[in-house]
């Protein structure tokens, strides 16, 4: 075990793999940096610092720098993809999505269902993600709830250094494509990473804590505040069953129902607006198969439905927080059928 | 062009503004007073201001991330948008946007905007707009947003639609940590927009009088109904792309050269001196004056109302 942050493991783990396969190549902008400058390249490695030192090791054939071009980048990435390779590609803010869904939504995610099975397409899309640095309404959204829509995708979402490595191993050597979201609040998140070879296969819920009394259904930044929550409600006798759902599709819902069946109360947090989302989408799931074991109706904490705000007094409003987690608890507890 | 002295006075005083309230920005960034991403402008000033200094409001400009220089250009309120920085309800979008999303309408400013080359297809359609009204639309793009699909998109719809678009590239030689001689794959950006069936030209981005010249013929061009038109700036960026930035692709001595060297201020000073169009002494109470200006903008801003949770919810035409 070695500890790390978890931008670190991300840098880390592309490492193995470029090692392990030479088939796997990697695109974004900035990813190596200083190219056509006079600093020369290598200079940044990444506006992240996820992929320092690769282009030195492995070459400008396999760490490849790019103009500004994000439809580009998903369409080579994909390309390369169905011609042999392994691909990585970054989308320095997952809000760019905008620029190159069409690459995303209409070519990478059908490819194997609209050519009748015939092919795959072994593609990374790796994108930062997510609120807390005031960086306004174009640089701080979330959009798992977008993608988990799509079928053909993949998404996965690590919230510990531990799952940042097992899951984008995975990722990685999975043959379909696959949409790797990581939070930019949590980049800086030391924790324990098994060493050498570790995989931790989709659809597999990581168990935060453990409570009879209300479960809380989180991903990336939010499973944090639900921790800080329950511990909170610890200290009233409240107990929490916290699940790390760690990849929104494929989704693993019998973790989720074997939870709210024990618990029968449910708390959804989620970083994004509330309609149309992946915590409406827990909600529906529950409702629909574990709606006996219902104690209380089911509670959401999320984004308000606006965009994010720029001031920091807004943007704090805006996000789900521990404190809020709290409130909609002591309500599920307190909640009696009328 | 022969300018007046006030008009000459009056461009060197936007310069100005723009110089001070960026390098005032640089200061207060690093004492932590001011949250998000911020990329500051200075060194490019007499590309937003030789540019704008032809303008009116009913002409249309688009911006990009580094949009502080063209919006006080173009006439946005400098307290206002300070205030807009600093994140108070008081400023120019309510604190809903910050430094990367300033805009104002009423003086044609269609906004500053996160998304590289984002810019150049809604500048599109403000010449749509502008075509019926005798006016120009200017979309301003960076080195890097040239190679946005979308860039090349909408030249080329401006070309079909003959619309009075003028494409402005600043060339600061850099797209955050990468060299325009590696992502531009073209000879060169006016190169690339020739071949897109436009008039494209370049002007010395370090010289207010070599980009006012040249864009009052695009202008003219434009508005003859000969369709778009495109130039290429050369000019610097004075700080990191963001504050913030380590800087580590420059070359050695870099900065410290272009500071000597190629400074759009210091460049108009000289040539307005020696010409004897201007005293220094007249230059320097500009100075003082914006000075002021800018030490009122910061104090004002930093007393301004900050917003409240409920803003959250404010300009959402449907809430949950
Ligand atoms: C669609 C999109 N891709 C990437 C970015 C990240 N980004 C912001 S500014 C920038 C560089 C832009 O370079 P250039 O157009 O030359 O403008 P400059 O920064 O030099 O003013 C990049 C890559 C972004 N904001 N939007
Ligand atoms: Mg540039």
């Amino acid at each position: 075990m070695a500890i790390k942050m978890i931008r670190d493991v991300i840098r880390d783990t592309i490492d193995e793999e470029m090692a392990r396969d030479d088939s796997l190549i990697m695109l974004g902008e900035d990813i190596v940096g200083g190219n056509g400058a006079p600093g020369g390249p290598e200079a940044i490695g990444g506006i992240w610092g996820t992929s320092g030192g690769l282009w030195a090791k492995y070459g400008a054939d396999r760490v490849i720098d790019t103009p500004i071009s994000e439809s580009a980048i998903i369409g080579a990435a994909a390309g390369a993809a169905l011609t042999g390779k392994r691909a990585i590609a970054e989308i320095m803010f997952a809000d760019f999505i905008g620029v190159c869904m069409d690459q995303i939504w209409n070519q990478v995610a059908k490819f194997r269902y609209m050519f009748g099975g015939k092919t795959t397409c072994p593609l990374v899309i790796r994108m930062p993600y997510g609120a807390g640095f005031n960086a306004a309404p174009q640089h701080s959204q979330v959009i798992h709830q977008f993608v988990t829509a799509m079928p053909g995708l993949k998404v996965v979402m690590p919230s510990t250094p531990g799952d940042a490595k097992g899951l984008l191993t995975q990722a990685i050597r999975d043959d379909d494509p696959v949409i790797f979201l990581e939070h930019k609040a949590l980049y800086g998140v030391k924790g324990e990473v098994p060493d050498g070879d570790y995989v931790i296969p989709f659809g597999h819920a990581r168990q935060v804590t453990q409570g009879d009394d209300v479960t809380i259904l989180a991903t990336g930044m939010m499973v944090g505040f639900a921790e800080k929550a329950a511990a909170e409600l610890a200290q009233d006798g409240i107990g929490c069953d916290i699940l790390d759902l760690r990849t929104t599709s494929p989704l693993d819902e019998e973790a989720i129902l074997d939870s709210v069946e024990r618990t029968g109360r449910l708390l959804i947090v989620d970083e994004a607006p509330p309609r149309c989302s992946f915590a409406t989408d827990l909600s529906a799931l529950v409702a629909q198969k574990a709606f006996a074991s219902l104690k209380a109706p089911i509670d959401m904490v999320t984004a308000p439905h606006s965009p994010v705000p720029f001031a920091r007094e807004l943007e704090s409003a805006y996000l789900p927080s521990p404190d809020k987690i709290v409130a909609s608890a002591v309500k599920l507890m307190s909640y009696r059928r009328g | 062009m022969q300018l007046s002295r006030e008009a000459l006075i009056r461009a060197y005083r936007q310069m100005k503004t723009i110089r001070l309230f960026e390098e005032r920005l640089h200061d207060e960034i690093a004492l932590g007073e001011i949250a998000g991403f911020t990329h500051l402008y200075a060194g490019q000033e007499a590309c937003a201001v030789g540019v704008c200094e032809h303008l009116g409001p009913t002409d249309y400009i688009i911006s990009t991330h580094r949009g502080h220089g063209h919006c006080i250009a173009k006439g946005c309120d400098v307290m206002a948008m300070m205030k807009e920085i600093y994140g108070s309800r008081d400023g120019l979008c309510k604190g809903k946007g910050g430094s990367m999303h300033i805009a104002d309408m009423n003086v044609g400013m269609l906004g500053a905007n996160g998304i590289v080359g984002a810019g150049a297809p809604i500048a599109v359609g403000a010449g749509i707009t502008a075509k019926s009204n005798g006016t120009v639309s200017i979309a301003f793009s960076g080195d890097g947003a040239c190679n946005q699909g979308t860039t090349f998109e909408a030249m080329n719809m401006a070309v079909v639609l003959k619309l009075p678009v003028i494409f402005v590239f600043e060339n600061n030689h850099y797209s955050e940590h990468t060299g325009e001689a590696y992502a531009v794959g073209a000879e060169s950006m006016t190169a690339r927009s020739a071949a897109f069936g436009m008039k494209a030209i370049k002007a010395n981005g370090i010289d207010f009088f070599s980009v006012y010249d040249a864009m009052r013929e695009l202008i003219d061009y434009c508005k003859a109904g000969n369709g778009p038109a495109s130039i290429e700036l050369d000019c610097e960026r004075f700080y990191g792309h963001f504050e913030g930035d380590p800087q580590r692709y420059r070359g050695p001595g870099e900065l410290d050269r272009i500071r000597e060297e190629r400074d759009c201020l210091k460049t108009f000073r000289t040539k307005v001196t020696e010409a004897k169009l201007l005293e220094g002494a007249e230059l320097d109470r500009v100075d003082a004056e914006v000075s002021d200006l800018i030490d009122r903008a910061v104090a004002e801003a930093k007393q301004a109302d900050r917003p409240t949770p409920q803003d959250v919810l404010q300009d959402v035409y449907i809430s949950y």
